[in-house]
């Protein structure tokens, strides 16, 4: 009870709510870091993923390259990236090395969902509109796009997630963000600031799933919201693998 | 080349720290195995009850999403206080709280996935509910929980770097050094292994697979 009044007492305090290393500021650059980094990953991505998807090509790089980029720890790609010589000596070395580790860390969530989102569309769809005399670009910018929309909201709502969360490591390599609570609280053993630290980030994330969701939900044209039970699982942290053990239920309700 | 350093150098590096680095792979296995054996135990039952009483599918989801959500960096700390900090404890509350939502969600999906034909068959062959989930539904359900195994455990291998902050973290403990020690051999070395590290795991979850479901393989010889 006395730790938790503790930490209530360091988030309350004005201290860290005014100046350059309070709270606002620390958030602030977090959000930063995480908006360079998922909004250049959705440009990228999404291209890549449509090309891929329309062309029908490269189903099993992508796959494969997805599942590899899991395997890489964020944790270990910051820290080799903020200390390589090239990166160190610049002014803002810890902004690069974090923008682009979480920039590695957001692509492939949303790469493979618009990949197996325009890969998926009913191909009795696509025929109707070759048919009707649209353009392979028409086909994709006016249906396979728009068809494969959910779930490249749904990839875009992982990669912000991951990213506002594991941005706080950012804070390691010297760009302050709210992980530098945890990490001078770790250094100088001070329980109640890491803690406090620690809570800051995990609420941020939350609402940062929050918004997202509810963003996606909005940006869904209304006649494409599922409801049904496959889709909400589809959500956070959709992937290729999941999508793929998904597909079978849809399926056998369609054989019903 | 400049990212590695030089190839010497790394060799030497690696043989003269090989003890080391090998007890530091061992733990990270260890950690990892517990993780995702400790979240399985969990989430297999969890997810038939899930899938069961559809009550509890919304609520279950969405607190182990909560947790999936919770930065790791944050959730060790957040549990250090209560499970003590620089524990064994709290790195496996932390890693086994990020395979639930996976594990979970590939369970219900699985069980989700059987067919309604199939149900009607086992109970008209007079199977009771409990002797169907065992013999039939969970049976048809491991692709889709295999593939939630797979994901949890890959994760896994990459987030328990991050409980080297807390003093555990097998490979992480070799980033963290080498970070402090301005050494990219060491970070290039912990980061390639805990990557090889996730390959072979997966690997061998897929070899498990295929050797525990046989059918799987006449099915796809079949269809092609």
């Amino acid at each position: 009870m006395n730790f938790i009044s503790h930490v209530a007492q360091f988030l309350t305090s004005g201290a860290n709510w005014t100046g350059p290393n309070a709270i606002p500021a620390l958030l602030a650059s977090q959000l930063k870091l995480s908006a360079i980094a998922v909004i250049a990953a959705v440009l990228v991505g999404v291209c890549a993923g449509a090309l891929l998807g329309h062309s029908g090509r490269g189903s099993f790089a992508v796959i494969n390259a997805a599942n590899a980029a899991r395997a890489i720890p964020s944790f270990a790609l910051i820290i080799l990236l903020a200390i390589q010589p090239a990166i160190a000596r610049l002014q803002q070395s810890g902004l690069v090395a974090a923008s682009l580790t979480m920039f590695a860390l957001a692509v492939p969530p949303v790469l493979t969902n618009t990949y197996v989102g325009v890969r998926g569309v009913d191909p009795a769809v696509r025929s109707a509109a070759l048919a009707m005399g649209m353009k392979p670009t028409q086909l994709l910018r006016q249906v396979e796009l728009p068809l494969a929309l959910p779930l490249i909201l749904a990839g875009a709502r992982t990669a912000a997630v991951e990213v506002v969360a594991t941005a706080t490591l950012a804070a390691y390599v010297g760009y302050p963000d709210l992980g530098t609570y945890i990490f001078t609280g770790l250094a100088i053993n001070n329980n109640v600031e890491t803690f406090a630290g620690a809570f800051l980030v995990a609420a941020v994330a939350l609402v940062v799933d929050t918004l997202m969701a509810t963003g996606g939900r909005a940006l869904t044209p209304k006649g494409m919201r599922t409801t049904s039970r496959a889709a909400r699982y589809r959500g956070l942290g959709a992937d290729v693998t999941t999508v793929r053990a998904l597909r079978p239920a849809s399926a056998a309700k369609a054989a019903k | 080349m400049a990212l590695i350093g030089s190839a010497g150098l790394f060799g030497t590096w690696i043989s003269s720290n090989e003890g080391m680095i090998l007890s530091l792979l061992w733990q990270h296995v260890q950690l990892t195995a517990i993780a995702v054996a400790v979240g399985a135990a969990i989430s297999l039952p969890l997810g038939v009850v899930a899938w069961r009483v559809h009550g509890l599918r919304g609520p279950l989801v969405g607190v182990t999403g909560a947790l999936y959500v919770v930065p790791s960096v944050a959730l060790l700390l957040l549990v250090a206080p209560i499970t003590g900090f620089f524990s064994i404890t709290t790195a496996e509350v932390a890693l086994v709280s990020y395979t639930l939502l996976i594990l979970l969600r590939n369970t219900i999906a699985g069980l989700d996935s059987v067919p309604a034909q199939v149900h009607d068959a086992a109970r008209g062959m007079g199977y009771s509910p409990a002797r169907e989930l065992v013999k039939v539904q969970l049976p048809l359900a491991m692709p889709s929980i295999f593939a939630g195994l797979r994901v949890a455990t890959v994760t896994v291998v990459g987030l328990v770097n991050v409980t080297a902050f807390i003093g555990q973290g097998g490979l992480g403990q070799l980033i963290i050094q080498g970070f402090q020690g301005d050494f990219t051999t060491e970070i290039a070395v912990g980061l390639v292994l805990s990557v090889l590290l996730a390959g072979v795991a997966d690997a061998l979850l897929v070899g498990v697979e295929r050797l525990s479901l046989p059918w799987l393989r006449a099915q796809s010889g079949a269809r092609a």
